[in-house]
């Protein structure tokens, strides 16, 4: 039989890393193909390669048989090929119709109204309705995914690549959502998923490809094997993800949040009239769906955002109208930042520099406004290997590392301030596994050493992990707290969803 | 000293040189808006109605013709939007670096090149330019017929130059395009949108309007050339294309504010001896500056403006 | 060497290649005006450097170059672009003057002379502060604004001169010469060399320490790179990009007012020949460095200062010398977007761009 898409002996490198590794896989017409593997594992990269947006240094694409050279997204869509990428590509201040009819051919009038009928109907069809003149970016998340759904249908694109829908998704939403997708399948759709979630792998897929460091390690069935089998072939060993513990001794509070309510950029409330406690020698997990106040949360704790409303104690002292400077300097609060590109490192800086981002106005860093630059590389020296940064050198800019060594960097140095508290957030996004499991030794390690810790993470099995508590955030507040002993992945999801126990 | 508002006749010409003053600002800020829409800074506007209007000088001056010396500037001013996207667009340079990097050259280079090529003095041309001529039937309104239908082609052009550019960036699915690409070239770039294709297009195109505004001064307003003829024009066009929210009419709007404001400045330094003309010549800049201040916020701009594409770049 | 050594190598002498490239274009503009390049560069120099008069004339060009230009320099470092150097010469020139004109005789002339320094400094540094108060806290284009309110400054420094500091009987706008114990003394004897020339290098010496090995220095380069960053680093942004912009508004001010007692000893109206822009060529030209800026701002200063040699001896007019800097600026430009980048593959965020703008309009946070 011919295959909607084949793929044989895909090579792409960026630099010398190699980010697919003669890649050969066959997408059967009308089928739900997962693609599996882990975060790097080279699964954006391929679908990226199959939609046109990067060039592949060598292999072969045949689609419906012909073989065939994808040089942009608009030959990918000529060949009825479509993408809906992780982060949204639309036009957000446009509206939905004039999303949908972006980039069609042959048309030199926009035909608004013609279109607006169109776009309705089409969406009925799929059992869902749509205003056609709402600005994207006032649409929920879950309807600008729709969207995106609709504008690839629109341009009768039949191959539908979907990069990790649902981390987008609440646990609700993702029922209709796999509904839809089953629409989908029926009108005759190929659906091409992406993910690094086993479940929905079962539950929606007929077959996988599994992905491991750029390359195929398995094509399977999905009706013939299991979870376990699938977790083994991504990770590559048995996946025991258990970092050895000590239970924690809980000491004095040292973090106390009360009724605090935080705004997003946008001035509307991320965080309402949340309360928290951590205490000295406690890892207290904060679960939840991404875009529920974590980040605004963290940025309120650690001054990069001034609280609406409400107290945040640090060692008993009141911090709100605290620069983030004091707060770092006299207060001892640590912070590893979700985006260590954006935020934590100044990739154009050295690592010499990157180690005393934080401090460099302290002694012995510097005195009377001038820098030492001998302490600061001796500083640096130390830190990257304690920390077992690999490098060339602390005069080498932090842009030139892995993530993974970047990441080090921003934890170590984070840690050597001498915490009281540190705030985590999403610590271990886009590591490998090595670089996982030692991030989380040292945070216990930390955490042993009497620090209290905040660590905010999307991954349950992470939090379950190592945390001590966990609380779970929805619509910016607390919906559910406990010990870990009591948690189960279930009654923490329920909570995400804003369901009660 | 405002007498002149309350007389139809004066109040006219006042008019009539404040729109004439302020065409070659339309010219300049419609070529930046289309530049701007697509997501590509152009501070270089000034440098490339300088370009035009050297070009115009010569090209009428050669050939004895005033549509040679327009074409001239067209292809002049195109140049420099070609230069201006391959270092800005492609090799993603810093577009402001270059565009004020073309203004300072076009006006070191015009000023020498008209000395080489004009050796009698390119201020003592007289060059034959465009005349007015009278639109049949609309001339005859009263009032506005004076002054918008008896002009020269030039000024006819820019009429239908700002309908059309109205016209495609709002109606038609090739402007719909040109918005996307400046506020977010990777979501079109994947609905199939051609971005450098059409970031060339509307530089190169927004760079040929733009030289045509210097073209105007030469052929339809004074005839000759001296150094730095367009005297900060392209500047303040910048600040029109703010005022105007990225939008062709209004910065149109804008510029005949800041014509007729210039018209003012000058009627004072006739008429006025005793008042410093410089406070006046300082309003169209000081008007742009508190426009600039107040609209943040309100407007939004191209969200791409001046940031480069790479779909490559993870 | 390797050939990335030497690739990189040949990046570093940017500024030297555009210099080359622009030497080499530039002879193509002296054939057609009908001389021989070799000869018009030879008098250039010899006009410009290697003559005691013109190695003078070009160290009274340098000055107000090499001020500008490390007016522009240290916002950029920043992520802040000045491009309004101009209108903060003249602010700094009015404020200056005004100070020359009537501080009271009865202080040391000394005394004086420094707080007539000072006043232009603070001119020149409060026209600065526009700019970077209304892009700091209403996240205003400081380009444009910095642009435009050069126009304003120029203009309305004139009007004030017209209004009120105009000489009885001038032609033109300009005021009373200021008393000669308010002038800067000469250091080359029978020329015009005055010691200001000699601050501003000494300026540029200690900005470049400052900027390499200072907290401030660190800060202002973090902003550039990473404003985010800088934010997470405990660095106040808002802060930082004030300072450095009343600190190049002050320097861009102290031109203003040594162009007036060190050269003319008058203020006159639209005095400067440009110095903004010539101060954002030489910022480029010397890759944002300040001690570098010390040679870019000789260059240009020796071919204005020979230009006029130039004409007399091949009889190719002076404003070659202002088509030669365009075409240097312009192959710097041409030399920043070809800048050497390896295709490495770490980050996600794309390189930032060789002189970083934040983007326009963003506001700064706090």
């Amino acid at each position: 039989m011919i295959h909607r898409l084949t793929l044989e002996s895909i090579v792409k490198n960026f630099g010398n890393f190699r980010a697919n590794d003669d890649v050969s896989l066959q997408v059967k017409t009308g089928s739900v193909h997962a693609i599996l593997g882990e975060n790097g594992a080279g699964k954006s990269t391929l679908m990226n390669i199959i939609y046109g947006l990067y060039q592949p240094d060598s292999g072969k694409i045949f689609s419906r048989g012909e073989e065939v050279s994808i040089s942009s997204p608009r030959r990918a869509l000529d060949l009825g090929i479509g993408m809906v990428h992780q982060h949204f590509k639309q036009v957000e201040n446009m509206t939905v119709v004039e999303n949908l009819i972006l980039g069609l051919k042959g048309q030199w009038m926009m035909k608004l109204n013609h279109h607006r009928q169109a776009v309705k109907q089409m969406a009925d069809d799929l059992g869902f309705s749509i205003e056609p003149e709402q600005q994207v970016w006032r649409l929920p998340v879950g309807m600008q995914q729709r969207v995106e759904i609709l504008k690839l249908l629109y341009r009768n694109a039949d191959l539908l690549i979907l990069d990790e829908p649902t981390s987008v998704l609440t646990p609700n939403e993702i029922g209709p959502f796999f509904k839809l997708l089953r629409r989908l399948r029926e009108m005759g759709s190929t659906i091409i998923l992406i993910t690094h979630k086993l479940n929905e792998v079962m539950d929606i897929s007929d077959r996988a490809t599994v992905m491991r460091s750029g390359r195929v390690v398995a094509n399977v069935d999905t009706a013939q094997t299991t979870q376990r089998e699938l977790a083994t072939l991504m990770v590559g060993r048995e996946v025991v993800f258990n970092v050895a513990r000590r239970e924690s001794k809980p000491g004095k509070p040292v973090l106390e949040v009360n009724d605090l309510t935080v705004l997003d950029d946008r001035r509307l409330e991320a965080v309402s009239g949340l309360s928290m406690t951590v205490r000295e020698g406690e890892i207290l997990g904060v679960a939840g769906v991404d875009g529920n106040g974590q980040a605004e949360l963290a940025e309120a704790i650690t001054g990069l955002r001034s609280a609406a409303s409400g107290r945040i104690n640090v060692s008993g002292m009141d911090v709100t109208g605290i620069s983030v400077a004091r707060r770092k300097r006299d207060l001892k609060i640590g912070f590893v930042p979700e985006d260590r590109h954006r935020v934590g490192l100044d990739l154009d800086a050295t690592l010499s520099i990157n180690s005393v981002l934080r401090s460099f106005k302290e002694r012995p860093f510097s005195r009377r406004g001038w820098l030492d630059f001998q302490v600061i590389d001796k500083h640096a020296e130390e830190l990257v290997s304690r920390y077992d940064v690999r490098m060339r050198g602390v005069h080498q800019k932090a842009r030139d590392l892995s993530g993974g060594n970047q990441q080090k960097i921003v934890v170590g140095r984070e840690i050597e301030g001498g915490p009281k508290l540190l705030v985590v957030s999403q610590a271990t996004k886009g590591l490998d596994v090595g670089a996982i499991e030692f991030v989380q030794k040292t945070l216990l390690a930390q955490r042993d050493r009497g620090t209290a810790i905040l660590y905010i993470s999307t991954e349950l099995e992470e939090l379950l992990n190592i945390c001590d508590r966990v609380a779970v955030i929805f619509k910016g507040r607390i919906a559910g707290e406990m010990n870990v002993s009591e948690a189960t992945s279930e009654r923490i999801g329920l909570l995400m969803t804003g369901g009660r126990t | 000293m405002f007498n002149f508002l309350f007389d139809a006749h004066q109040l006219s010409d006042f008019l009539g040189s404040g729109i004439g003053l302020s065409v070659p600002l339309i010219f300049a800020a419609v070529g930046g808006v289309i530049c701007e829409r697509a997501g590509v800074f152009n501070i270089a506007l000034e440098g490339q109605m300088l370009l035009g209007a050297l070009a115009a000088a010569v090209g009428a001056n050669l050939s004895g013709s005033a549509e040679v010396g327009l074409i001239s500037a067209v292809l002049t001013g195109a140049l420099s939007g070609v230069l201006l996207s391959i270092l800005g667009v492609s090799l993603r340079g810093n577009q402001i670096v270059i565009g004020l990097a073309i203004t300072l050259f076009a006006s070191g280079f015009t000023s020498f090149m008209s000395r080489v090529l004009f050796p009698e003095g390119a201020n003592s041309l007289r060059l034959d330019g465009f005349r007015p001529f009278g639109l049949p039937l609309l001339e005859n309104i009263p009032f506005f017929g004076k002054i918008l239908f008896q002009q020269d082609a030039l000024f006819y052009l820019m009429l239908i130059l700002v309908a059309v550019t109205m016209f495609v960036i709002y109606r038609t699915q090739l402007g719909l395009s040109i918005r996307a690409i400046g506020e977010n070239p990777g979501a079109a770039d994947t609905a199939g949108v051609p971005v450098m294709l059409l970031r060339y297009s509307c530089v190169i195109a927004g760079s040929a309007i733009a030289a045509i505004g210097g073209a105007y001064i030469v052929l339809a307003q004074v005839f000759l050339f001296s150094d730095n003829i367009t005297a900060g024009k392209g500047f303040i066009a910048l600040g029109a294309i703010v005022l105007g929210r990225w939008n062709p009419l209004f910065a149109t709007l804008a510029c005949l504010l800041f014509g007729v404001f210039d018209a003012l400045q000058l009627r004072m330094q006739a008429t006025q001896p005793d008042i410093p003309a410089q406070l006046f010549a300082a309003m169209p800049y000081v008007i742009s500056i508190l426009a600039f201040v107040g609209l943040i916020g309100l407007v939004h701009p191209p969200a791409a403006g001046g940031k480069h594409y790479d779909r490559e770049v993870r | 060497m390797t050939l990335d050594h030497f690739v990189r190598w040949m990046y570093a002498l940017k500024g030297l290649w555009a210099v080359v490239a622009a030497l080499i274009v530039g002879a193509f503009l002296v054939v057609l005006a009908g001389a021989n390049p070799l000869e018009a560069y030879a008098a250039l120099l010899r006009g410009g450097l290697f003559d005691y008069y013109g190695f003078a004339n070009a160290l009274v060009r340098l000055c107000p170059i090499l001020l500008v230009s490390l007016a522009v320099i240290i916002p950029l470092r920043a992520g802040f672009f000045n491009i309004g150097g101009e209108g903060q010469v003249y602010v700094g020139a009015l404020f200056g003057t005004v100070a020359a004109l009537y501080l009271p005789q009865a202080i040391p002339a000394v005394i004086r002379l420094v707080l007539i320094c000072l006043s232009g400094a603070v001119g020149g540094a409060l026209w600065a502060l526009i700019p970077a108060v209304l892009k700091v806290y209403r996240g205003t284009n400081e380009i444009i604004t910095s642009l435009l309110l050069s126009y304003v400054g120029a203009n309305v420094v004139g009007g004030i001169i017209h209004v009120y500091l105009m000489e009885p009987g001038a032609p033109y706008p300009y005021t009373r010469e200021i008393p000669f114990d308010a002038t800067l003394p000469i250091f080359l004897p029978r020329t015009e060399a005055h010691i200001g020339i000699l601050i501003a290098v000494a300026l540029a010496l200690i900005f470049g320490t400052v900027m390499k090995r200072s907290t401030f220095g660190l800060s202002v380069e973090t902003v550039g790179h990473n404003p985010v960053a800088a934010a997470y680093a405990g660095v106040s942004i808002r802060q930082t990009a004030i300072s450095a912009f009343v600190i190049g508004g002050a320097l861009a001010g102290l031109a203003g007012i040594f162009e007036v007692v060190g050269v003319k000893y008058r203020l006159f109206d639209h005095f400067s020949p440009g110095y903004g822009f010539q101060g954002a060529i030489v910022a480029f030209l010397a890759g944002l460095n300040p001690r570098t800026a010390i040679f870019a701002a000789m260059f240009l200063a020796v071919l204005q200062a020979g230009a006029g040699s130039m004409q007399r001896a091949v009889g190719v007019d002076t404003m070659m010398v202002g088509a030669l800097q365009g075409l240097v600026v312009l192959f710097v430009a041409v030399g920043l977007a070809f800048r050497y980048r390896p295709r490495v593959i770490t980050a996600s965020a794309p390189q930032t761009p060789a002189v970083g703008i934040v983007p326009a309009n963003s506001k700064v946070p706090e």
